[in-house]
């Protein structure tokens, strides 16, 4: 297996706080690797701590077999987007979508920029009419898309996703997994998604790491969560809770 | 069943500079002591239901009904003063986000407590008592020390829970949910609903639960409310949901991926311009 991520004895430390604590993960290229756990496990800090957006206190993160430390550079921009979990924070509420997909163009020297706007907005569904709106006319589900269109238009090969689908409704949700899905075999790419939706992760990735307190307490295929072999009690009860409310099954609350 | 609430042809509407949006358009339905849930997509109209009912909708808004009593109360036409008895005391609602809905500035303890002297002439140590005690009905292990924090100090689950506990320390007869747990985690989703589903069927409340989560309201309620464009498109007791005949309910329930149904692309809604009829 060729590791395109990978992260070695990583930590990130806040004041203190162990946000991630001696986390080892290998991602394969074109892979789709999920991360699940509660709010505070850490998950959203090791993408963060991947796009250069935490400070790392230990342990190395190599991408493409680059070791990356400190500011990252264009290449890795280029090669690594992220999208993020709230697509009403993620967009310049006074920048039309048109501005918005024009900037990474501009920064990293793409000619040719009218036609990839136009290809990026048609790749994620939304029409040529979008393109000089303002995210505020736009939906949850549109908004999400435009960002994911403009971490594509970059032709990256890793996309992080924090949660992409977790502000919006479940009918839209269906719609952004099935782009992300469709994009992600056209272009071979390499997915390392947050969520803590079990469902949505196992529809989406291939394997999976279930995070707790900063720690990665269990790493499964989806086919082993589907089949119950489980070994930690934590990913157990994340799969009760997954399935719904039952009255009689209810946990004990503690 | 005794009834509680009648809502008969509630139109909510939201004049806007691009002309008038109607939210809600025509929602008719009866409550009992029992659990309704209200399901559809942003923009259904679900919350603006709710919100209608509780005397919530913003100013500029325009309400109108044939009849939305509670009890034999007018709600459209009840002095503000009565009103105010009213919320808070017989009719309560608990809102999405703990962070956004409870005082950023007044410790936990003394919210609940201005909640219940509000409503009820109770001496301070009464009040701070009982608060204590609703605090530990709705599971906090430490009622005396998450008395004197802020909201800002506490985890989402257990905002939820100080909100639930200002919702249900007067005793209202109606309470309405509005996506009470789409702010949280998995885990404590279940914890704040296994609390919420106790005290609703111990004091026999009744209850409105609003969610765009189908599979959750059903398995959380008596009779759910499919909303669509400002209508109710279907009534389905929960039990039935498997028979649901309008497609749009249909693929609400299809459309979560579930663990082991290996289903790629997933179904989409395909949205009929006849359902918003």
């Amino acid at each position: 297996m060729t590791a395109v991520v990978s992260l070695e004895n990583l930590s990130v430390v806040f004041d203190g706080f162990k946000a991630l604590d001696d986390v080892s993960v290998e991602i394969a290229a074109g892979e789709s690797f999920g991360l699940v756990g509660e709010s505070g496990s850490g998950k959203s800090t090791l993408l963060r701590a991947i796009a250069g957006l935490a400070p790392t206190s230990a342990g190395t993160i190599r991408v493409e077999g680059h070791t990356l430390e400190g500011a990252r550079d264009k290449a890795f921009y280029r090669a690594v987007q992220m999208v993020f979990q709230d697509p009403y924070g993620s967009l310049h509420p006074r920048q039309t979508i048109d501005r918005q997909l024009a900037e990474p163009l501009a920064i990293h020297g793409f000619g040719d920029s009218e036609r990839r706007i136009l290809t990026a907005l048609d790749e994620v569904g939304l029409g040529s009419g979008f393109r000089f709106r303002y995210p505020h006319q736009l939906s949850g589900g549109q908004r999400q898309r435009v960002a994911i269109a403009r971490a594509l238009i970059l032709e990256p090969t890793i996309l992080l996703l924090d949660e992409p689908t977790s502000a919006l409704d479940a009918s839209v949700q269906a719609e952004v997994l099935n782009l992300l899905e469709e994009v992600r075999r056209q272009r071979r790419l390499t997915f390392l998604m947050v969520s803590h939706d079990l469902g949505v992760v196992t529809h989406m990735c291939d394997r999976l790491a279930v995070m707790q307190g900063g720690r990665v307490v269990e790493r499964l295929t989806s086919a082993d969560l589907v089949a119950g072999r489980i070994a930690e009690d934590y990913t157990l009860n994340l799969m009760v809770a997954s399935k719904g409310f039952r009255r009689e099954a209810a946990p004990a609350p503690g | 069943m005794s009834v509680l609430l009648t809502v008969e042809d509630l139109k909510v509407r939201f004049p806007t500079r691009t002309g008038v949006v109607e939210a809600v358009r025509g929602v008719s339905f009866a409550l009992g002591r029992e659990r309704l849930g209200i399901v559809g997509e942003s923009g259904s109209g679900k919350s603006q239901t709710g919100r209608a009912i509780m005397g919530l909708t913003p100013p500029q808004a325009e309400v109108t009904a044939k009849t939305l009593s509670f009890d034999g109360i007018d709600l459209l036409n009840v002095p503000p003063k009565r009103l105010r008895d009213l919320r808070g005391k017989r009719i309560a609602m608990i809102l999405q986000d703990p962070k956004y809905s409870l005082n950023p500035v007044m410790s936990i303890g003394r919210q609940i407590v201005e909640t219940l002297r509000q409503h009820e002439k109770v001496s301070r140590a009464e009040a701070r008592e009982r608060t204590l005690d609703m605090l530990a009905a709705v599971q906090i292990r430490d009622p005396k020390r998450v008395f004197d924090l802020y909201p800002h100090e506490v985890s989402g689950g257990m905002g939820q829970r100080a909100m639930i506990a200002m919702m249900l320390i007067a005793g209202p007869e109606l309470l309405i949910a509005d996506e009470p747990t789409s702010a949280l985690d998995v885990t404590v989703q279940l914890e704040v609903l296994s609390i919420l589903d106790k005290l609703v069927s111990e004091r026999g409340m009744g209850l409105i639960f609003v969610s765009h989560d189908l599979r959750l309201v059903s398995s959380f309620c008596d009779r759910v409310l499919v909303m669509y464009a400002g209508r109710i498109v279907e009534e389905i007791a929960a039990l039935d949901l498997a028979n649901a005949k309008h497609p749009y309910t249909q693929g609400l329930l299809n459309c979560m991926p579930v663990i082991g149904a290996d289903r790629h692309p997933l179904p989409v809604l395909d949205r009929k311009p006849e359902w918003a009829l």
